[in-house]
């Protein structure tokens, strides 16, 4: 599967997915400016991504903790998510993001 | 400005591997004291994820963040060290004699002639929101943290965020403030929920304002706020009257001025050989996460293991006229004497 992630100075990177992978890690594993401080624990809001393109209607549901971890995240939009929590799949082949601010 | 502390070894982070040098050095008699940032030990364990299980400590097959750092604490206890909490690691100077000496944004100094930097991802500092501009307005209208609440009386404050500092200090400084209002995100909060409900009653009585909206623009001229500008849900954007901001988005990590100590960084890490965990600089060695080596793997355990063979060679340094004798705790009534078992 195909990754469409926007850096934060607007460039598009094209990453290759792998399944059962966290989108977080994905996008670590290429290098691009992600924080990721608690290391995909769903702690600390520094891998937030807006999800682009309808894409987002398309994710499962965030969960409580997820959307609660989200009110410690920047310039949060409705399409906020954190990419440590959506994992990697066939079905979700050219996933579209924009890296938020930090 | 008090009088140095001169002690054996000062260790930047009280986290989990700053905790487990204590123990390492202990057993060879040098004397310890920490800086942390934060106002308890633990660093990211108890800062991040007190309550999140740990599976990858040797021996303890499930361990939270918060009983790790509880057993460490347990466990370095019989060799006294001296905790500066609260403080900041700010600034490292070379005395003629060979030693370093260690200031604090407190103003406490340590001399020692073994520094360990333990500082895992840096400094713990407060998140800042995107806003542009905003640093010509901190530390004047704008603050991360309420240090006395009689500097808000009188103040038309605006609050951004949903997690339990934002809805603490919505409630505690509602009935000093002028006016208060509260911004988030969403209609919904991460605080406790008997807060949230204080909240709630605050605003059904008229005492604050809650908007779902965020902050998008600062207004203000020398760095003395007069107005944002809120943006709604529907993308809506007001102007709000306010003298003061307090953003509320928890903490994030920061090298801070470790970057400044004059130790040669790679992409904000510490490059470290393996048999001493030194840096570059002699009498600094950094173990844990803010070091770097071939190899390296960012885990708990690979610290504690930097931080035994640190002790090792830190030994040395600290004790130039004396040798080493290695022994284990199993066997040597020597180092039960110290744990305080025999």
């Amino acid at each position: 599967m195909k990754i469409y992630a926007k850096d934060r100075d607007g460039k598009e990177h094209v990453l290759e997915g792998r399944d059962g992978w966290t989108v977080m890690e994905i996008l670590r594993d290429a290098g691009l400016p992600i924080t990721a401080e608690c290391g995909g624990a769903c702690a600390c809001a520094t891998c937030h991504v807006y999800v682009d393109g309808g894409w987002y209607e398309k994710l499962s549901a965030p969960s409580d903790a997820e959307t609660d971890m989200l009110d410690m995240a920047l310039a949060v939009e409705p399409n906020s998510r954190l990419s440590c929590q959506i994992t990697c799949a066939p079905e979700l082949d050219g996933l579209k993001l924009t890296l938020a601010p930090e | 400005m008090s009088t140095p502390i001169e002690t054996d070894v000062a260790i930047v982070g009280a986290g989990p591997i700053g905790l487990f040098a204590v123990f390492e050095l202990g057993l060879l008699d040098l004397k310890c004291h920490l800086v942390d940032i934060l106002d308890r030990p633990g660093g990211q364990c108890t800062e991040l994820y007190p309550e999140k299980p740990i599976y990858d400590i040797p021996g303890l097959p499930i361990v939270t963040g918060q009983e790790l750092t509880d057993r460490l604490m347990e466990q370095i206890k019989p060799f006294n060290a001296q905790f500066h909490f609260s403080e900041m690691a700010s600034a490292l100077t070379k005395l003629p004699d060979g030693r370093w000496k260690l200031s604090t944004d407190a103003g406490t100094e340590i001399i020692a002639p073994v520094l360990v930097i333990a500082a895992g991802g840096g400094s713990f500092v407060p998140k800042r929101p995107p806003i542009p501009g905003i640093e010509a307005y901190e530390g004047k209208s704008v603050f991360y943290a309420v240090r006395k609440m009689e500097n808000f009386r009188g103040k038309n404050v605006l609050i951004a965020g949903g997690g339990d500092s934002a809805l603490d200090w919505t409630i505690n400084l509602a009935p000093v403030a002028n006016s208060l209002t509260l911004v988030h995100h969403r209609d919904g909060f991460r605080a406790n929920q008997h807060s949230v409900n204080q909240m709630r009653e605050l605003e059904a009585a008229g005492k604050i304002k809650f908007h779902v909206a965020s902050v998008k623009a600062l207004h203000g001229d020398n760095g003395q706020l007069e107005a944002a500008t809120l943006a709604g849900a529907d993308k809506k954007e007001w102007r709000h009257d306010c003298d003061t901001f307090l953003p509320f988005f928890g903490l994030t990590m920061k090298l801070g001025p470790i970057a400044e100590f004059g130790l040669n960084l790679h992409e904000n890490l510490i490059p470290v050989d393996t048999a001493r965990f030194e840096s570059e600089t002699p009498g600094i060695f950094a173990i844990g996460d803010i070091n770097s080596y071939t190899g390296k793997l960012k885990l708990i355990l690979s610290g504690f293991h930097e931080a035994a063979l640190m002790a090792q060679a830190a030994f040395h340094i600290a004790r130039p006229n004396d040798k080493l004798r290695f022994q284990y705790t199993t066997s040597s009534s020597n180092l039960q004497k110290k744990l305080g078992v025999a």
